[in-house]
């Protein structure tokens, strides 16, 4: 155990958390998000176009931010508008950016694999890092002590009261997706201009997925949830560092059963053998004023 | 008439939608649907291959629709079928020297098994443990394909290919391929996937325990009421669609690989969400959306050598543009009502 492990840990941690805690608004509310995965993929493609066009990691994450949003956007309309079911839509999104992201790429550099290397000087170093536990305490904040926070909590434990109180359940939901596009726009955002140097193809891997994990580990609140990805982060830091070098009883450890433990113990503490988790109430279901 | 009407439109506004998306690269969207035409039926290979990629998506689409009727959601079918084919692949390895017609009977049981027991994982937790067998199936596509790959890479690797892939199968594994289609890898796997959707189909609409399976998934706690095992039918229902996602393992090992290589499904699991949904959860629905998801992906694979800017990814975003529109359950009500007004 090193610094330098610590280091990485919190550095691969830096997507997850922003798309977790970008995940928290959107389930929060009532609306599950299965869609992060194909969200991050945007915009950790819209922020490598934006840096590579702009020369700013700032003005390229606004773009991955922004790219998040308006595909958050298609998602709302047809899963709170429109009613589409939120785990089939949520899928079609996810292939929606696998297949959108080649696709431009291809219109603007005419190769499908990846977008030219963005220059060193042109990408953050340690921003995102610290700008994501910034996000981390802004979120434990706004949930426990705003009213919109109340609201989002409210919209998806008990969709009827906030009604009755006079609150438009889906609008709540409407900004709380939207939210959620963007924070995963800027976790895609922090791979592509952050820890790599470039866009590549699906370069998310099931890091969405992963989030998702993360976020219910975490029992749908910040803290905890940003607590799980750095366990998912640490697990993902040890297996590229140990790739052959850990040893147990004289063997090797393969490296891929350090990487379906933090699959593994979602699972368990899903089924409650650690802790117990419960979704939201309302979790996956319209609403419809009555 | 309705409900065929409906997942017809839905396609064609997917694909119009889609095609449009072309004009945006600057291409002609007419001349990008031709040559999708063409790539999936222009010659018998081409419709061989057509059939070929729609036959994994019988089974997944079945694999997806089982469940479906009981109200479970099985996002799970792509590690499904990751481990039914290195079932298949690792009976063929272990033991290739059994004769013909026992060796392709044992392949076809472990991969039926290997997809049987991860489906009926997620049913069991569902069912005594309480946890949402959409998560916990998302989550065992990840744990299946690390024991895939170790599997693959470490106890059964190819010694003489760097590919990642597991030494090849016994010949007596491997199963006929029909001739008719110029050397298109179709075999005996596309009449045992429709065979297997009759099967679903006498299984939920013939049988108890289909029909107790399809009455939990209409009401579930009238069907508790009515004394029906309501988490008994949940560990069927997954376990079910997971052996019928298993079965892709056939064609791939047996009829076309000769082994298992890592990552060979192109998402396999996934696109059976689309064809289950299209398909109304109904045997024939999922075969005729499997034949139209199998065309569009051998149909697209042509584009990018066949136009400037278009690749082959469109595929992904047509299916993706065809899903979102099947499932807008508000967007047919509210054409129906304005056709009403």
């Amino acid at each position: 155990m090193s610094w330098d492990l610590l280091a990485s840990t919190l550095r691969v941690s830096t997507p997850l958390i922003f798309a977790a805690l970008g995940g928290m608004f959107s389930e929060r509310s009532g609306v599950i998000n299965i869609a992060l995965e194909g969200l991050m993929l945007l915009g950790a493609f819209a922020a490598a176009v934006g840096t590579l066009v702009t020369h700013s990691p700032w003005l390229g994450s606004a773009f991955g931010m922004a790219a998040g949003v308006l595909l958050a956007a298609v998602y709302a309309l047809f899963v709170i508008r429109l009613r589409a079911n939120q785990i089939v839509a949520g899928t079609a999104i996810n292939m929606l950016a696998m297949g959108l992201t080649p696709f431009i790429c291809k219109i603007l550099y005419d190769v499908t694999g990846s977008t030219p290397s963005i220059p060193l000087h042109e990408r953050f170093h340690s921003v995102p890092l610290y700008l994501c536990w910034a996000l981390v305490a802004a979120c434990v904040l706004w949930m426990r002590y705003t009213p919109t926070g109340l609201w989002v909590s409210f919209a998806g434990e008990h969709p009827e009261a906030l009604d009755a109180a006079g609150i438009r359940v889906n609008r709540v939901r409407w900004m709380a997706v939207l939210v959620s596009g963007a924070l995963a726009g800027m976790g895609g955002a922090s791979l592509s201009i952050f820890l790599s140097s470039s866009f590549s193809r699906d370069m998310t891997a099931g890091r969405g997925f992963m989030a998702l994990a993360a976020l219910i580990f975490g029992k749908w609140k910040p803290l905890p949830t940003a607590l799980a990805c750095l366990l998912f982060g640490f697990a993902d830091a040890v297996q590229i560092r140990l790739q052959g070098v850990a040893v147990w009883g004289g063997h090797p450890i393969p490296v891929e059963f350090i990487q379906i433990l933090p699959y593994l113990v979602t699972i368990l503490v899903l089924a409650g053998f650690v802790g117990r988790s419960h979704p939201p109430k309302a979790s996956g279901t319209v609403f419809e004023k009555g | 008439m309705r409900k065929l009407l409906q997942p017809v439109l839905a396609v064609a506004f997917g694909l119009a939608l889609g095609l449009g998306v072309t004009r945006l690269a600057g291409e002609n969207p007419w001349h990008v649907l031709q040559i999708l035409w063409k790539s999936a039926f222009g010659s018998r290979y081409d419709f061989g291959m057509t059939l070929f990629y729609s036959t994994p998506l019988i089974f997944t689409g079945l694999a997806v629709a089982v469940p479906f009727q009981a109200g479970l959601f099985n996002i799970g079918a792509e590690g499904q079928l990751t481990l039914g084919a290195l079932a298949t692949a690792a009976v063929g390895a272990v033991w290739p020297g059994l004769p013909w017609p026992l060796a392709p009977a044992l392949a076809i049981l472990a991969a039926v098994t290997a997809g049987t027991v991860w489906g009926a994982i997620p049913g069991w937790l569902r069912a005594k443990r309480g946890s949402h067998e959409v998560i916990n199936t998302i989550m065992l596509n990840f744990i299946a394909a690390g024991l895939a790959s170790y599997v693959t890479l470490y106890l059964l690797k190819n010694p003489d290919t760097q590919n990642p892939e597991t030494r090849p199968i016994g010949a007596g594994y491997l199963i006929s391929q029909f001739g008719i289609f110029g050397g298109a890898p179709v075999s005996v796997a596309l009449p045992l996937a429709i065979l297997a959707a009759v099967l679903v189909w006498i299984f939920l609409w013939r049988t108890v325990i289909g029909f107790e399976m399809r009455a939990v998934g209409q009401n579930e706690s009238a069907a508790r009421a009515a004394g029906i095992n309501t988490g008994r039918m949940t560990i069927i229902a997954l376990a079910v669609g997971g052996g019928l996602a298993g079965l892709v393992g056939v064609g791939e090992v047996l009829g076309n690989a000769g082994k298992f290589r890592l990552g060979f499904s192109p998402e396999y699991g996934f696109i059976g969400i689309a064809v289950a949904l299209l398909g109304r959860n109904q045997p024939a629905g999922v075969v005729a959306a499997a034949l139209l998801f199998g065309a569009l992906h051998k149909g697209t694979a042509d584009l990018d050598f066949e136009t400037e800017h278009v690749t082959r990814e469109l595929s992904l975003v047509l299916q993706a543009l065809i899903i979102l529109s099947v499932s807008a359950d508000g967007l047919w009500s509210w054409m129906k009502k304005r056709s009403a007004a």
